[in-house]
C-alpha cells in the first residue's frame, strides 16, 4: 500500500551540485550528530565526510555552512494550498515557496478546495500544475466522500491510480460511522491511508475556541476536548474491526493522545500528527481575541499542550504537521466569532518548535528533527536522509539566529501567522528539495568553485 | 491615548468608585427641572447598535443629550451594514466624522475592542456578544450602593442563564471588585464550565437562596435558546423562578430587563418593594452620563477643554 515517490510532483530545478562544508550534521535515523561535510552530485548525496575531508569537484557550489546545522529537510503532511478556488489567498507557487523557506522538502495538500478534489481529472490537473510551479515535491490528497458531503465515497480506486497520496475530508469530519466503515473496507481495494479531521459536530457545535476557563471568561462558545477524542476512539475501533489504517490529523487534546495510545497498544494501524501551534500555544493566548489564534481544532489548555509534547516525544504522535491554512486579511479582520479558522505555519514551524520546545528544554533537537521529517511515513513516502545515495533533501539552519515573525514579510500570500510579532530563534538559510536547490535566503552567500 | 470602557476587568475598585461618584453628582442634576448640562457641547457621540436594544440604546441617547453632545444613532437594520459593509469599513466611515465617542452594541465578543483599535474615538462597550456589558454592571452596582451604602461582604446570587449572559459576566466581576461574595446559580446546561474562574461560586439549585442578600435574576434569552438548553420553560420556572415564596422580605431583587414575566420572575415579585428593577433603569442614565464624562472630560481622558465652571450652576463638581 505504499505510494510511489512519483505521486509527488514539482517543477524541478537543475540537479544540485554542491559541497556543504563545516555544518553540524544531524540525522537521527542514522544516529548522526557531528561536524562534517556533505557532497551533493547531480541531486543526490554523494558522500558524507569529516570536515575538510571532501574535495569539491569543479562546477560545484561551495556552501560554507560553518556554524549551521544540516538536517534532512522536513516533510509536512498537512497543508492547504487553496488551489483551485482561492488562488488570491495561496497557490501552488506561493505555498510551496513558503514550504521551501520553512525547510520543507515535501508537502501534502488537502483536498478541501473549491471545488473539492474528488475526481481524477481535477487531481491530474493539480499534479500538472505542481510540475509547472511547485518549488518542492507536492502530493495531493483526494476527498473521502464526494464533495466532502459525508455521504457517497469518491472513486477512490481511480483517484489512487491517478496519484492521490491519501484520502481526507479535512476541514470536516466523516460524521457517520457507517460511511467511514465503508471507506475503510474500500481501502483494501484502493490502498492509501485515510487522514481524518476528528470532530463531533454535535459536541463542537458553534464553538470558536477551547472550552475551559478562558472561554467562560470571554463569553465564547467552547469546543470541548471530547469532541475530538471521542471521535478518535470511535474511528480507531472501526479501523481495528476492519483491519484498516488511519492517520489522525492535528491532535489537540490530552484525551486524544490517550485514545491514540490505546489504539496503537491494541495493535490498530494508526498514526497521528500535531501542529506547531498546538505544541507551543494555549487558550490563554486567545484572551487577546487575536483572530490569528483562531483555528480548528482550537488551542487548548496547558495540560493539553503538555500531553501533546509528551506524546510527540514518546512517539505516540508520529510527526509534526503545520496545517498551514492561509486566509485573506479581510477575512481575519473581523470579530473573533465570525473570523474563519486557520493559521499559516510553514515558514515558522521549525523556529517556533526550536524556540519553545528545544530551547525550552522540553524536546531534544534530534527528536524534533525526526518528528519533522517523519510526516511522509504514513503516506508511504520515504523519509529524507543524509545517507550517501539518497536524493538530496536537506536544509541548512542557523539555530542561533533570532528573527521577528512577519517583520520581513512572508513567502506565503497570506499573513495570518499565529506567531506574528514573536521573536523566534532558528532560521532556515537554504533548502534542497527533491534534488534541487529550492530556497536560499537572500543574504546567504554561496560561492562557486 | 484615548481611554475606552471595554470591560469591567479593566477597572479597579477606585475607577468604579470614581465613576459612581460622578454619577451621584449627575443624579442631583437629574432631580432638577432642567436636566441638561453643557459638558459635552460641540462633541459628537455615535451610538452604533448591531443588535436590537430598547433600554441600553435609549439610555445612552438620553445620557448623551443631557450632556449636550451631538448624537447620531445608527442601527444595523437599514444601514450600510445591511448592504454587507464590514465592521472595519463602517467604523472608518463613522470615524471620519471625528466623533468623541462611539458607543457600540455588537453580537460578537471583542467587537468594541476592535472599534477602539480602528478609531481614534473613545469607545464604550454597550454589550459585545455574550462577553460583557460593563455599563449595565456599573449601573447595577450604583443602584445597589444607593440603596445599601456599602457593598462589602454582601452576598449576591446571580440566577438563570449565565451561559448566554454578558450581564452575568460583567456583574460577577463588578460585584466582586466591590467586595461582594458572588454565587451564580442555574441549570448545569446554562452555567459555563469553569465559570468559577471569574471569581464566583456555582450552585444548581435555589435551596440555599436564603443566604443571599441580593438576588439578581437573568433574562431567559429566548433569542439565544436555539439549542434546547432546558427541557421546557415550565420546568425551568419550577426550579429557578424567583417568586414570592422564594424571596424573603430582607432580600433585594434585581433584573437587567426586559423581564419575561412568569418565567424567571413571577409577577408579584416584579412589583414588590424589594424589586430594584425600575431604579436600575433610572440609574442607567446618570451612570452612562458619568461614563461619557469620565472618558471625555474626566481625569486621564484625551485632552478635552475643561467645562467652564461658570457655564451653569448645574455643572457637577468632581466627586
Amino acid at each position: 500500500m505504499s505510494a510511489p515517490d512519483a505521486a509527488l510532483d514539482h517543477a524541478a530545478g537543475p540537479p544540485a551540485d554542491a559541497l556543504v562544508t563545516g555544518a553540524r550534521l544531524i540525522d537521527p535515523r542514522l544516529g548522526l550528530d557531528r561536524l562534517g561535510d556533505v557532497l551533493i552530485r547531480s541531486g543526490r548525496v554523494a558522500e558524507v565526510g569529516e570536515s575538510g575531508a571532501l574535495e569539491s569537484p569543479p562546477g560545484a557550489e561551495l556552501v560554507d555552512a560553518a556554524g549551521l546545522i544540516a538536517v534532512p529537510a522536513f516533510v509536512d503532511p498537512h497543508v492547504h494550498l487553496r488551489t483551485p478556488g482561492l488562488e488570491h489567498v495561496e497557490d501552488v507557487d506561493s505555498g510551496t515557496r513558503a514550504a521551501a523557506a520553512g525547510g520543507f522538502c515535501a508537502v501534502l495538500a488537502m483536498p478541501n478546495t473549491q471545488p473539492v478534489v474528488d475526481s481524477a481529472p481535477l487531481l491530474r490537473s493539480l499534479r500538472e500544475l505542481a510540475r509547472q510551479t511547485a518549488h518542492v515535491p507536492t502530493g495531493f490528497l483526494a476527498a473521502i466522500t464526494q464533495g466532502q458531503r459525508g455521504d457517497a465515497l469518491t472513486e477512490m480506486g481511480e483517484l489512487a491510480d491517478s496519484g492521490a497520496v491519501a484520502f481526507s475530508d479535512d476541514g470536516l469530519p466523516v460524521q457517520r460511522a457507517g460511511v467511514l466503515r465503508l471507506a475503510l473496507q474500500y481501502q483494501r481495494l484502493a490502498g492509501r491511508v485515510l487522514a481524518l479531521h476528528e470532530e463531533d459536530p454535535s459536541l463542537s457545535g458553534a464553538g470558536v475556541m477551547h472550552e475551559g476557563a478562558v472561554s467562560a471568561q470571554l463569553g465564547l462558545t467552547g469546543i470541548p476536548s471530547i469532541s475530538e477524542s471521542t471521535t478518535i476512539a470511535r474511528d480507531a475501533a472501526i479501523a481495528g474491526y476492519e483491519g484498516g489504517r488511519l492517520h489522525f490529523q492535528h491532535l489537540s487534546a490530552l484525551e486524544s493522545v490517550v485514545a491514540v495510545e490505546q489504539g496503537k497498544a491494541a495493535g490498530i494501524a494508526l498514526s497521528a500528527e500535531v501542529s506547531p501551534h498546538h505544541l507551543t500555544l494555549t487558550d490563554e493566548d486567545v484572551r487577546s481575541l487575536d483572530t490569528n489564534l483562531k483555528m480548528n481544532p482550537p488551542l487548548r489548555s496547558r495540560r493539553d499542550r503538555r500531553a501533546l509534547v509528551d506524546g510527540l516525544r514518546s512517539g505516540t504522535i508520529d510527526c509534526v504537521a503545520t496545517d498551514h491554512a492561509p486566509h485573506a486579511g479581510e477575512e481575519k479582520e473581523q470579530p473573533f466569532e465570525v473570523a474563519p479558522m486557520g493559521v499559516t505555519g510553514l515558514e515558522t514551524a521549525f523556529a517556533a518548535l526550536h524556540t519553545e520546545l528545544v530551547l525550552g528544554g522540553l524536546l531534544d533537537l534530534g527528536v524534533l528533527v525526526e518528528r519533522m521529517t517523519a510526516g511522509g511515513a504514513a503516506f508511504g513516502i520515504v523519509a529524507p536522509s543524509l545517507a550517501a545515495g539518497s536524493q538530496a533533501n536537506l536544509c541548512l539552519i542557523d539555530s542561533g539566529a533570532e528573527w521577528i515573525v512577519g517583520e520581513a514579510g512572508y513567502e506565503s500570500r497570506s499573513a495570518n501567522s499565529c506567531f506574528a510579532g514573536r521573536r523566534l530563534t532558528g532560521r532556515v538559510r537554504m533548502t534542497i528539495a527533491g534534488g534541487s536547490i529550492a530556497y536560499r535566503e537572500r543574504t546567504f552567500a554561496v560561492g562557486v568553485v | 491615548m484615548t481611554r475606552s470602557l471595554l470591560s469591567i476587568d479593566d477597572l479597579s475598585r477606585m475607577d468604579i468608585e470614581r465613576i459612581l461618584g460622578r454619577a451621584e453628582s449627575f443624579a442631583e442634576v437629574a432631580g432638577r427641572e432642567v436636566k441638561k448640562v453643557p459638558t459635552l457641547r460641540g462633541r459628537t457621540v455615535i451610538n452604533l447598535f448591531y443588535e436590537s436594544s430598547t433600554r441600553t440604546a435609549s439610555s445612552f441617547e438620553i445620557a448623551a443629550k443631557r450632556l449636550s453632545a451631538d448624537l447620531v444613532s445608527v442601527r444595523a437594520a437599514g444601514s450600510s451594514v445591511d448592504k454587507g459593509e464590514s465592521l472595519k469599513d463602517t467604523i472608518q466611515t463613522l470615524s471620519a466624522y471625528d466623533p468623541a465617542v462611539i458607543v457600540i452594541r455588537s453580537p460578537y465578543a471583542g467587537a468594541a475592542a476592535l472599534v477602539a483599535r480602528w478609531s481614534a474615538a473613545a469607545v464604550v462597550n454597550a454589550g459585545d456578544g455574550k462577553r460583557e456589558h460593563p455599563t449595565q454592571a456599573l449601573l447595577d452596582v450604583y443602584t445597589l450602593r444607593r440603596r445599601l451604602g456599602s457593598l462589602d461582604g454582601l452576598r449576591v446570587w446571580i440566577v438563570g442563564d449565565v451561559l448566554h449572559s454578558r450581564v452575568a459576566r460583567s456583574n460577577v466581576l463588578a460585584f466582586g471588585r466591590m467586595g461582594c461574595e458572588v454565587t451564580v446559580c442555574g441549570p448545569p446546561t446554562l452555567i459555563p464550565r469553569e465559570v468559577e474562574s471569574l471569581g464566583c461560586r456555582v450552585r444548581h439549585s435555589l435551596d440555599d437562596l436564603g443566604e443571599a442578600d441580593v438576588i439578581y435574576a437573568l433574562r431567559m434569552q429566548h433569542e439565544r435558546m436555539e439549542g434546547s438548553f432546558v427541557p421546557s420553560l415550565r420546568e425551568y420556572a419550577a426550579r429557578f423562578q424567583i417568586h414570592a415564596r422564594r424571596l424573603s422580605p430582607r432580600q433585594l431583587l434585581m433584573h437587567p430587563g426586559p423581564v419575561n414575566r412568569g418565567v424567571e420572575l413571577s409577577a408579584e415579585v416584579i412589583d414588590s418593594p424589594q424589586a430594584l428593577i425600575i431604579p436600575q433603569v433610572e440609574s442607567g442614565i446618570v451612570v452612562r452620563m458619568a461614563v461619557l464624562f469620565d472618558l471625555l472630560a474626566g481625569g486621564g481622558g484625551r485632552a478635552a477643554p475643561e467645562p467652564q465652571a461658570q457655564a451653569t450652576a448645574a455643572e457637577p463638581q468632581p466627586a
